[in-house]
């Protein structure tokens, strides 16, 4: 039997394995002390994620309250995912690639037709993969918050100069983490075809959780 | 018990007798200063609130009026939220400010951007410069691991239960609460991701115009920086003076800066559009 690259280092059962395809979202609770394991199959594909707490999910993923905590912008192995109250939700265990952003946000229908232009308001994009799997458990509008996109690459120049650039990722790269309260991941796997954060191709990840 | 106050109407008096004392921080009904720029008309003062060091305010704005911000002992942290006061579900995105403007500080000209495409608030004036897009606000766990203690009720309030106990008032909670800016205080980004932060304390009387490019409401709370190195919670008064002014014309300097913007500007003008 052949050992599933993917699944190298991964310690204990396999409770769960998806693809989530190109463009489409993805929601899943993960228990306190299991590993999500996100693996970027193709390679350069951004994946917006978003956070809840199982038990109340008005604390949530705070991307000021994380990169406070830690002093920096970047997520990178042993960041702890914070909640708006400052609570531990997640800690990136392991990463291959160097580090993921938490300041470029969620593409919207709304916000691309400020950075490309009305002709684009038709597209899909990841807020409506938010609100799509989010809708399905009673929240809304009111809980898009801020995000991290893993894999996605968004420097800050020492004159604030700031975009998202060509990804550091590469087929197979995986990034994991581990649930440190029981927490709701509402996935995007981000649609965007106007800047290279997907390479403006759209690819597939992949979803494995283990406890 | 004092005796005299046992008397409801001598209470009463009591009470009464305070009426007309001046302090640092509070609102001044009707609103007045002597220092509103040359062209405002008194009657147009919309608002005049001086908001206590680790304290709130909170205000809806009509479109047009103009918000200026006031550091006046050089030591405030004006932390802000803004929502769609039509539709508080639209509020401000910081993701989407900085990113739709390819720059990570804030200044004269940038826009605060809605999370529908929208600009809220732009920025007419600042001899500031110093701003924080990034780092948030304290909240009680971060206030109890610096101060000792960070509840509303204790001595070191923080900012989140500020701005929770500020969007209460509007019938909002906590799915509310969201990424805020920080003005006065600041941080430079480092190459590597750093966060440095830039906290003063600096000169008094440095200011920001914000005006108001759609119907809003504004959470401002008065903390200490989060990533304030000083051990101790330091923080001075805030000024705040709003006044009616007029919607963004179509030459606007500030409207017309970028495509990006013009079309933030666009897009508010046609939800306005009646």
């Amino acid at each position: 039997m052949t050992q599933d690259p993917h699944t190298a280092g991964l310690t204990g059962a396999i409770i769960h394995d998806a693809i989530v395809p190109a463009r489409a979202p993805w929601l899943h609770t993960i228990r306190a002390g299991q590993t999500l394991r996100i693996v970027d199959l193709e390679g350069n594909q951004a994946v917006d994620f978003l956070l809840y707490s199982a038990d109340d999910d008005a604390e949530r993923y705070s991307m000021q309250d994380t990169v406070s905590a830690q002093g920096n912008l970047f997520l990178r192995q042993g960041t702890v995912l914070r909640s708006n109250e400052g609570r531990a939700m997640m800690t990136i265990a392991a990463t291959s690639v160097e580090y993921h952003d938490t300041i470029g946000g969620a593409c919207s229908c709304e916000s691309n037709t400020l950075r490309y232009g009305h002709h684009t308001k038709s597209q899909h994009a990841c807020v409506e993969n938010f609100l799509e799997a989010n809708l399905t458990q009673g929240r809304g509008k009111r809980d898009i918050v801020s995000n991290i996109n893993f894999f996605m690459n968004v420097p800050v120049e020492p004159d604030g100069s700031l975009g998202i650039v060509d990804g550091i990722s590469a087929p197979g790269l995986t990034v994991d983490l581990r649930a440190e309260m029981d927490v709701v991941v509402v996935v995007s796997n981000c649609p965007q075809i106007n800047n290279p954060c997907n390479a403006f191709n759209p690819t597939p990840v992949r979803m494995i959780v283990s406890a | 018990m004092t005796n005299i106050l046992a008397n409801p109407l001598a209470a009463r008096d009591h009470a009464r007798a305070m009426a007309g004392t001046v302090v640092e921080s509070m609102p001044i009904l009707p609103p007045h200063a002597d220092d509103l720029p040359p062209g405002v008309s008194a009657d147009d003062h919309l608002w005049e609130e001086t908001i206590a060091p680790g304290g709130y305010a909170t205000r809806h704005l009509p479109r047009g009026a103009r918000l200026r911000l006031i550091d006046v002992k050089g030591d405030a942290c004006a932390s802000v939220m803004i929502f769609n006061a039509q539709m508080p579900s639209e509020r401000l995105n910081v993701a989407d400010t900085v990113k739709v403007q390819w720059n990570a500080y804030l200044g004269a000209g940038k826009l605060l951007l809605s999370d529908m495409g929208r600009v809220l608030m732009s920025i007419e004036a600042d001899d500031a410069g110093t701003h924080d897009c990034f780092s948030g606000t304290s909240n009680a766990a971060t206030n109890a691991a610096k101060y000792g203690d960070g509840t509303n009720s204790g001595p070191h309030p923080n900012g989140r239960d500020r701005f929770l106990l500020g969007a209460a008032k509007h019938g909002l909670g906590r799915r509310d609460v969201h990424p805020c800016v920080n003005l006065f205080k600041g941080t430079h980004i480092e190459a590597d991701g750093t966060i440095t932060p830039i906290v003063g304390p600096f000169a008094p009387g440095r200011s920001v115009v914000l005006r108001a490019e759609m119907e809003v409401i504004v959470v401002i709370a008065n903390c200490p920086h989060v990533l304030d190195p000083r051990p101790d919670y330091t923080v001075t008064p805030l000024r705040a003076s709003a006044w009616r002014g007029a919607i963004t014309p179509s030459d606007d300097p500030i409207r017309n800066a970028t495509p990006e913007g013009l079309r933030a500007f666009e897009n508010v003008e046609d939800y306005c559009r009646r």
